[in-house]
C-alpha cells in the first residue's frame, strides 16, 4: 500500500513537471517579444500571457516540490536542471519565427490546455484540481487572443495568409505528442489524475477545424510525421539554448537575490 | 515619401471601464486595433488587467465629437456668473434634517 501511494506521488510530480515545463518555456519564450512585438498593445497582450504562464508554472512547480520532499523549491526546478530534465513538448520551445508562428504555436498550445484544463479540473487530486480550474480562467482568454489572430491572420491579405501557412507547415509536426498517451500517462489516467488525452483530442480538433475553416487554412493531413521526445527529455536544440538565457543568472551567482 | 508610410498604426479607440455594476463607465485611455474585437482586448490586456472591471466599452476615436477650446467661452463660462444654479446657493431652512 505504502509502495502504492509514493507510485503514485512520483507520477504526480512527473505530471507536475511536464505540465509546468510547459508553461515555463512557452512563457519564456513569449517574453522574448517584450519589446519587440508589431504593435505595442500586442507587446502588453503577449507579455501578459507570457507571466500567466510563468504564475501557473510556479504553481506546478511549487506542487511538485511538496510532493518530492527532498526540499527543492519552485527556483531550484526552474534554474538548476538541465535541458535532460526538462519534460515539456518540443512545440513549445521552438523558436518565435515571425507574428504568424508565434500565434500558430501559442493557438496550438491554448487550444490543447483549455480541453486539458477543463478536464484536470476534475482530477482525483485536488491541488491539481485547484490550480487546473485557477488556470483554466487563463487560458479562456488566452485561447480567445490566439483563435482571433488566427482567423485575422489567415483570412488577411495575401502575405498573412501566405506566412500562416508556412507556420503550419513547420509547426503541425509538434502537434501529435501533446496527445501521446504514454506509460506515465495511461497510469495517470487509471488513477483518475489525468483525462484520457484521445478525448481531448477529438475536442481539440473538432475546435482547430473550426477557426482553420474561419480562417480559409487548410488542416495537413493526418498522415504527417510527428516529432515525439520532449516528455522524456530528447529536445530539440533549441531548449539549450532557452535555457542558457534564463539559468545564466542563478547558476554563475547562485545567492543572487532580485 | 509614400503616402502609406506616414501612418503604419492601427486606428484608435476609446476605451471606457466600469468597476462595478451599476457605476458609469468611466474614461480610461485609448489603444489602436484594426476593428472591435481586437480593440476590446486590447483594452482589456492595457486598462482591465490588474486594475477592478465588470464591463468595457470601445468607441472608434473618430465617432467621438469634442468641444474646441475657442467654445470654451460660450459653452462653460456662462455657469461661473449663475452662482443660483448650484445647490449650495441656498440656504437650508432649519428644522431639515440633512442626515436622511
Amino acid at each position: 500500500m505504502s509502495n502504492n501511494i509514493s507510485n503514485g506521488k512520483d507520477d504526480l510530480f512527473e505530471l507536475c513537471l511536464r505540465l509546468g515545463d510547459d508553461c515555463l518555456i512557452l512563457g519564456q519564450r513569449l517574453s522574448e517579444w517584450c519589446g519587440h512585438a508589431p504593435i505595442l498593445e500586442e507587446d502588453i497582450a503577449m507579455t501578459n500571457i507570457a507571466l500567466d504562464l510563468l504564475g501557473q508554472a510556479i504553481s506546478l512547480y511549487k506542487y511538485a516540490c511538496e510532493l518530492e520532499g527532498k526540499g527543492r523549491t519552485e527556483d531550484d526546478l526552474a534554474y538548476f536542471r538541465s535541458s535532460l530534465e526538462f519534460r515539456n513538448s518540443k512545440l513549445v520551445e521552438q523558436p518565435n519565427g515571425d507574428f504568424a508562428v508565434t500565434i500558430l504555436r501559442q493557438f496550438i498550445f491554448d487550444s490543447y490546455s483549455y480541453f486539458l484544463y477543463d478536464e484536470l479540473k476534475n482530477s482525483a487530486d485536488s491541488t491539481i484540481a485547484a490550480i487546473a480550474a485557477k488556470s483554466h480562467k487563463e487560458i479562456k482568454y488566452h485561447l480567445r487572443h490566439s483563435s482571433e489572430w488566427i482567423i485575422r491572420l489567415g483570412d488577411g491579405t495575401e502575405e498573412s495568409h501566405n506566412r500562416m501557412n508556412k507556420a503550419v507547415n513547420e509547426l503541425w509536426r509538434f502537434s501529435g505528442e501533446l496527445f501521446e498517451m504514454d506509460d506515465l500517462s495511461k497510469r495517470l489516467f487509471e488513477n483518475g489524475y489525468f483525462p484520457n488525452l484521445s478525448v481531448i483530442y477529438d475536442k481539440w480538433k473538432i475546435y482547430i477545424k473550426d477557426i482553420f475553416e474561419k480562417a480559409t487554412l487548410e488542416l495537413p493531413s493526418n498522415e504527417i510525421f510527428m516529432q515525439t521526445g520532449g516528455r522524456s527529455g530528447n529536445h530539440t536544440e533549441h531548449l539549450d539554448y532557452i535555457l542558457a538565457v534564463m539559468q545564466i543568472l542563478p547558476r554563475s551567482f547562485p545567492q543572487a537575490k532580485w | 515619401m509614400n503616402e502609406n508610410m506616414n501612418d503604419t498604426q492601427w486606428k484608435p479607440w476609446e476605451v471606457f471601464i466600469q468597476v462595478k455594476t451599476g457605476a458609469p463607465h468611466e474614461h480610461a485611455g485609448s489603444v489602436h486595433a484594426p476593428d472591435a474585437e481586437l480593440a476590446l482586448q486590447n483594452a482589456r490586456d492595457v486598462y482591465a488587467r490588474r486594475g477592478k472591471a465588470v464591463s468595457i466599452w470601445v468607441v472608434p476615436s473618430e465617432c467621438i465629437t469634442a468641444t474646441k477650446n475657442e467654445d470654451n467661452e460660450i459653452f462653460f463660462d456662462p455657469n461661473d456668473d449663475k452662482i443660483y444654479r448650484y445647490p449650495h446657493f441656498y440656504k437650508v431652512p432649519k428644522g431639515v434634517n440633512l442626515d436622511v
